[in-house]
């Protein structure tokens, strides 16, 4: 922190900042001098800038190379080829992992049906449920290494790993365990069984959490898993195939295979697969359901979304702009269900954007190891390039953009926190995915308008509704098509509430009794 | 609660539009400036600057001239010149910033006479509670009576409270009313503080309501509480306060300041609430003009913190001086 000379403090308080941008809110008037207490002291503007607080990486042991992790071992890939696994924080390699080919998704399919067969299916409920408790306690007692290896391999802030990826990632262990001796119940009056083996496929933006979404509750319901985390963030699932190991989960209970596509293609190809779950994108979700179209395995996916946040007149506005900032700018955007469509009544759009940029000036992004840092990395450069383009376009379209007015790192890959007013429902950033820091800010002039624009998708993941009357937050839920919606919040998840989509979002549910369901023969 | 309606002097209308607050994301947002993770030199500046944010108390029903005359004593020399020279021996003096004075010393009109002798000349403000402090359930001239007492006596800084029993049956305009009466008898050149004492209006709503009205009302700050009532200042509380200073601030060019009082005990409290100034209102509340801390005990908080800062120990607690 410096201390910073003005000659005159009143003039300084003058200089705002927002009417410089392009920001469609303009600043109403200057400040008009007020006399202020009496001036005992000569008067240095006090600047509170924070230190750099980072996080200390060496509670990680990153290794030189990762192998698969089958049948309880770590063994090479049978082609013998490894692929970087990189820092986007620094753009710095971290280690390589392996790439899982046929043979290699074979081996671990085998591995997971003997387990299956042999060991899980038959064990009762009771003792899986021992497994999941004890590899819930060993994450969280493992937490501050899972959470700084989260955000070095995949460039989400420190603060966000450690409050939120790592807790909730336990927290689905301990609430699937306790369903593991109870999984009758989930369907009274009928029979569940387990479906067999399970391939899961997951993506880079939360991955510990994804894989605890798809691992806890296959495990409880009795399944045995072939598990492929992202290309881009395997380190922490390859962690966690360490963890299985300490809670001494029987051999081939969990397999993880690393790798991209191909290695997807395998597992979602392979014939002794009794069910796919997949997290990712809508276009991959489609090649998917089309590959297992005509089989007889089961299908669940998770997968885009644009959704809509609502923000009534009537809403508490300081608390909801802060839902806006967490609904789009949690994880770089990264958030399948962000809240990247702001629906804004109409008669209070100027105070809206007058705040929210007042809001966005104080957001800090920056090395998301430091616990000060409120937005990190984007993923990779190939979603940064993609940002890039998409915000290009929307500019091309003619969208009044607004960006933060904070500096970039210059090494690694950033993107500045930003927004395009007065969008169309037909502009590229109203309807398009971006999975960035990007946000698009709508009016809308009633509750009826609201509800068609909100709907107006192809999507229909989630959505936020900002009100302090009750009654209309009732309505307007109502009529929302969307999976997860939220009132006067935005980005809430627990392990017992189910969350998942219509449309082109996906279809099933994960989390909660519902999330036990798609891993049940239910009779 | 809807949109209120208040007679201003000269017979004219105002309305305080209804700004609801959400309970739940407002201790969500304040209990984020807790997480921010203050280090190396900027914690040192802020420990230094929430000192001279200071305003020592003491409001006891036993205060003594001899009790104020101690506090004073503090006020001026925060630390025993003789604890200096121990420190000296470890960290040279060159290298030591010098401990500033606090903002104020903030006692009861009739301690103030004790206060005007022990202070005069030392820049550090005299701050006097006053109309009725705490409960102010009595009549407006008795409570102007009050204020002009401790002017009279050389408070330069009135720390009112004001009509919550009123404020709570709806009598919005008595409260508005008594504000503008202190402000009056305050004069020119001596500093209202209106009280609000939020842990008796309990809702952020109610909150919202008062800071708005206090400061239509002429209030140069806006205070949490009094101390006598739990709870006293929270983050959540002063968060709603801070927005309503931002809000008014952005309607009528007006910069408010803003008082938390009671229950902030501890350097890393302090640094919490100046993180959330700074988030919220930016550097020019960054300022003992612009915000002050309510306190007793949080002085030898920041005075421990702060030596540790420059010598990697924590000294025992006698070596600082009570008060």
């Amino acid at each position: 922190m410096t201390k910073k000379k003005t000659t005159k403090k009143k003039v300084s308080a003058k200089k705002k900042t927002s009417s410089k941008k392009k920001a469609p809110a303009k600043s109403k008037k200057k400040a008009t001098k007020k006399k202020a207490v009496r001036k005992s002291s000569k008067k240095e503007k006090f600047v509170f800038d924070y230190d750099p607080a980072p996080e200390s990486s060496a509670v990680v042991d990153i290794k030189n190379k990762y192998n698969h992790f089958i049948d309880g071992e770590f063994v090479a890939p049978e082609a013998g080829k490894y692929m970087p696994t990189l820092n986007p924080a620094t753009g710095e390699t971290l280690s390589k992992v392996a790439i899982g080919s046929e043979k290699d998704v074979d081996k671990a399919v085998k591995a997971a049906r003997k387990a299956y067969e042999t060991t899980w299916s038959k064990m009762t409920g009771a003792e899986r449920g021992k497994y999941l408790f004890r590899i819930s306690r060993i994450l969280q007692e493992r937490a501050r290494e899972f959470a700084v290896l989260e955000t070095m391999d995949g460039g989400k802030p420190i603060k966000e790993s450690r409050d939120v990826d790592i807790p909730i990632a336990a927290a689905h262990f301990f609430y699937y365990a306790g369903w593991a001796d109870k999984v009758e119940y989930a369907v009274p009056g009928r029979t569940a069984k387990p479906l067999g083996v399970c391939g899961q496929i997951i993506p880079w933006n939360f991955p510990l959490l994804m894989a605890a979404w798809k691992i806890a509750p296959a495990l409880a319901a009795g399944n045995t898993v072939v598990l492929k985390p992202a290309e881009q963030t395997p380190l922490t699932a390859l962690l966690l195939a360490e963890v299985c190991r300490e809670a001494e989960l029987p051999a081939g209970v969990v397999n993880i295979v690393t790798g991209a596509g191909e290695t997807g293609a395998a597992i979602t190809a392979h014939k002794d697969i009794n069910k796919i779950a997949f997290t990712g994108s809508t276009d991959i979700g489609k090649i998917i359901a089309k590959a297992i179209s005509g089989t007889d395995k089961k299908l669940t996916l998770e997968l885009g979304g644009k959704s809509a946040n609502i923000i009534y007149e009537d809403a508490a506005l300081d608390q909801a702009i802060e839902g806006v900032i967490n609904g789009i700018y949690f994880n770089q955007g990264h958030v399948c269900c962000a809240g990247s469509r702001v629906l804004v009544e109409e008669s209070i759009a100027d105070t809206f954007f007058k705040k929210l940029n007042k809001r966005m000036s104080t957001l800090r992004v920056g090395n998301p190891l430091d616990k000060n840092t409120d937005i990190g990395a984007i993923n990779s450069k190939e979603q940064l390039d993609k940002i890039k383009e998409l915000v290009a376009e929307g500019k091309k379209e003619g969208g009044v953009y607004h960006e933060a007015d904070i500096t970039l790192p210059r090494k690694g890959y950033f993107h500045k926190p930003c927004y395009f007013a007065h969008q169309s429902a037909s502009s590229t950033i109203s309807r398009v995915e971006v999975f960035g820091p990007v946000l698009s800010v709508q009016t809308f002039r009633t509750p009826d308008e609201a509800i068609t624009k909100a709907n107006d998708s192809n999507y229909g993941l989630a959505a936020g509704i900002w009100s302090e009357k009750g009654s209309k937050i009732h309505k307007t839920a109502l009529g929302l098509k969307a999976g997860v919606i939220w009132a006067n919040t935005y980005n809430k998840f627990d392990p017992t509430a189910p969350f998942g989509g219509f449309f082109e979002s996906g279809q099933g549910r994960e989390g909660g009794m519902q999330g036990l369901l798609p891993y049940l023969e239910v009779k | 609660m809807a949109t209120v309606s208040l007679k201003i002097p000269g017979g004219n209308k105002i309305t305080i539009p209804h700004y609801p607050i959400d309970m739940i994301g407002a201790d969500e947002r304040a209990g984020t400036f807790t997480k921010r993770s203050i280090k190396k030199q900027s914690k040192m500046d802020a420990l230094y600057l929430a000192i001279q944010m200071t305003d020592l108390t003491t409001l006891g029903g036993d205060d003594t001239p001899g009790k104020v005359e101690q506090l004073c004593g503090k006020a001026i020399n925060p630390v025993p010149p003789q604890f200096l020279e121990e420190l000296h021996r470890i960290v040279p003096a060159k290298e030591f910033r010098p401990i500033p004075k606090v903002a104020a010393v903030c006692v009861y009109p009739e301690q103030v006479p004790v206060a005007v002798r022990c202070l005069e000349g030392t820049g550090i403000n005299i701050a006097s509670v006053a109309t009725a402090f705490p409960a102010g359930q009595l009549p407006l001239d008795i409570k102007l009576r009050d204020v002009k007492r401790a002017v009279k006596f050389g408070a330069t800084e009135i720390d009112m409270v004001i009509d919550r029993g009123a404020f709570l049956r709806g009598d919005y305009q008595k409260v508005f009313d008594e504000i503008v009466a202190v402000k009056e008898a305050c004069g020119e050149d001596v500093h209202l503080k209106v009280i609000l004492e939020t842990g008796e209006l309990k809702t952020y709503d109610n909150v919202r309501l008062a800071s708005w009205m206090a400061m239509e009302a002429g209030a140069d700050f806006i205070k949490t509480s009094t101390g006598k009532v739990q709870p006293a200042a929270t983050m959540p509380v002063t968060l709603v306060m801070l927005q309503a200073i931002w809000d008014f601030y952005q309607e009528t060019g007006k910069k408010i300041g803003m008082k938390p009082a009671g229950g902030i005990r501890t350097a890393k409290q302090a640094v919490h609430y100046l993180v959330m100034v700074n988030e919220t209102l930016g550097s020019d509340w960054l300022d003992p003009d612009m915000f002050r801390f309510g306190a007793s005990t949080l002085l030898n908080d920041l005075l421990r913190q702060i030596f540790k800062q420059y010598s990697g120990q924590y000294f025992y607690d006698d070596i600082f001086s009570l008060d």
